[in-house]
């Protein structure tokens, strides 16, 4: 017994010791991406949504965790990407420097539960608009235009359109837009993985012909390893708007999102937070596209 | 609700998906995982020496590393299959043989010694006392157990919809993409799927517990 109790002794020390190794390792990461300096005390109407945030000094947005170039989170559990700085720019005019945002991740079957129970205040987060998910939630934005596009193998001449991929294995990810699209439109037979990443493999290794999502995300993947993968074509074939999620019915909160979105486009915070995240790769930056106020 | 009818042909494809992959693995590892066992009870030092390395390392790490592992590790090794079903029924059944092995052995364990040594005595190589003696009268304590293995093994099959196989998840994950304004309603009915099989699975449970129930 007295033995069992020094070693439980040991491994108490050792566990502590290795608890305090992680906390000190986890300390003092400033995380990626930029820090937007927050607006001093900005005023709103009373009993609006951004009166509320303002004076709690805190937001709860969503994003993606697992997409390279918009929502990623790295080792230090940070999340960086164009969609987080959108973000930060945002919770800076209402005040919130970049450390008081609460980030959580909202994969794609969550975003709108998130909303409609308030889990979060806004989704950005690679989040199309479409008339289904305007029953439930409302967009502001969109604040970028993707599309969807094909990756192939480097030596792969038999694909360069979506017509090419009919009853040819694809992957995607498991629940995603281009996913849905592949296999309705295009007659493709689907290959699910839990991630983009994850589908590298299996095209690697020639089980599927073609991994398909968006373009950018697709892009940030052929730029990691350019001398085996190629982009099917440069042409994308389907029109993918990203917009802000938030609350259904909360105009006020709406507009005056479409409002920050079009001063980041003339005031070239837009611009910069792309060549930050996005930027570093695609080389083509975006214009701001035309505001849907609905 | 209206997402969920509208979508019954997918499901139902998902379902039988689901279905296909925990039946055959399901089938796999009822074999080996008996194998197993015996191996772990036999007179073979070897035998019973790889049958607990096997059973320890599977049961102790988790699914998504077999799963990986057949999917992600085997290809790179040159080891290929045209269907990516083959990789997932593999790490199925190799994980879910482990668990079986184990409750399989209980249920040896749990036979009185005295039966084995009766067997021996009346001169009944091994094999025998373990066919003819210990298993029939093991079976009747492993039933239960068993199937609690095989509707955590129905569970676990959704693992397979991050590895490439599109099955019930999968598909309630595309379903709820697809219909935004009904997320909760599309995975109720991905749950109401995986009820179909694993309810029955547990009524057979209690029916089989009930019929051989031995009085001690």
């Amino acid at each position: 017994m007295k033995a069992f109790l020094t070693r439980r002794k040991s491994l108490l020390v050792a566990a502590s010791a290795a608890l305090a190794l992680t906390l000190s390792a986890c300390g003092g990461g400033t995380g990626g991406g930029t820090n937007p300096k927050p607006a001093e005390k900005p005023s709103f109407a009373a009993g609006t949504t951004m009166e509320k945030i303002a004076a709690a000094g805190s937001i709860k947005i969503g994003t993606k965790f697992d997409q390279p170039l918009f929502g990623q989170v790295g080792l230090d559990n940070k999340p960086v990407g164009f969609d987080v700085e959108i973000g930060k720019l945002i919770a800076a005019k209402l005040g919130i420097a970049a450390d008081k945002i609460e980030w959580s991740e909202t994969v794609s079957a969550n975003r709108e539960p998130f909303i409609e129970q308030g889990k979060v205040d806004l989704v950005i987060a690679t989040y199309t608009i479409n008339d289904k998910r305007k029953k439930v939630v409302s967009f502001a934005g969109p604040y970028y235009e993707a599309g969807q596009a094909l990756m192939v193998n480097k030596d792969n001449t038999d694909i360069t359109k979506p017509e090419d991929v009919k009853g040819k294995k694809v992957c995607s990810v498991t629940g995603s837009t281009p996913a849905g699209t592949i296999v309705e439109k295009y007659g493709a037979v689907l290959v699910p993985a839990a991630t983009y990443s994850a589908c590298l493999e299996p095209l690697r290794n020639k089980q599927v012909e073609a991994i398909t999502t968006d373009n950018v995300i697709l892009a940030g993947l052929v730029d990691k390893e350019p001398d085996a993968f190629k982009l099917a074509s440069e042409e994308t074939f389907t029109k993918e708007p990203y917009g802000i999620g938030l609350k259904k019915d909360d105009t006020e909160f709406r507009n005056w999102i479409n409002d920050q979105l079009e001063a980041f486009g003339k005031d070239g915070s837009y611009k910069k937070a792309w060549a930050d995240t996005a930027g570093t790769v695609i080389k083509t930056a975006p214009e701001l596209p035309a505001i849907d106020r609905y | 609700m209206d997402a969920i009818i509208e979508s019954l042909p997918l499901y139902w494809n998902g379902f039988l998906r689901t279905l296909f992959l925990s039946a055959v693995s399901g089938v796999i590892a009822l074999l080996a995982g008996t194998l197993l066992a015996a191996a772990r009870v036999s007179p073979v030092a070897a035998l019973r020496g790889f049958s607990m390395t096997y059973v320890e390392i599977l049961r102790n790490t988790p699914l998504t590393i077999a799963f990986f592992f057949a999917a992600i590790v085997l290809p790179r090794l040159g080891v290929k299959f045209e269907q990516f079903e083959v990789g997932a029924i593999m790490a199925l059944s190799a994980y879910t043989a482990a668990f079986i092995a184990e409750a399989v052995r209980s249920g040896v364990n749990s036979v009185p010694v005295g039966q084995a040594e009766a067997a021996r005595s009346v001169g009944m190589q091994f094999g025998q006392v373990l066919s003819l003696i210990i298993l029939p009268q093991a079976v009747r304590t492993v039933i239960p157990p068993l199937i609690n293995i095989l509707i955590a093994l129905v569970k676990n099959s959704s693992v397979a919809g991050a590895f490439f196989v599109l099955e019930l998840f999968g598909y309630g994950r595309q379903l709820a993409n697809s219909n935004g304004d009904q997320v909760m309603a599309v995975l109720l009915g991905v749950a109401f799927f995986y009820l179909l099989i694993t309810v029955p699975l547990g009524i057979l449970a209690s029916t089989v517990e009930r019929k051989v129930a031995i009085s001690r």
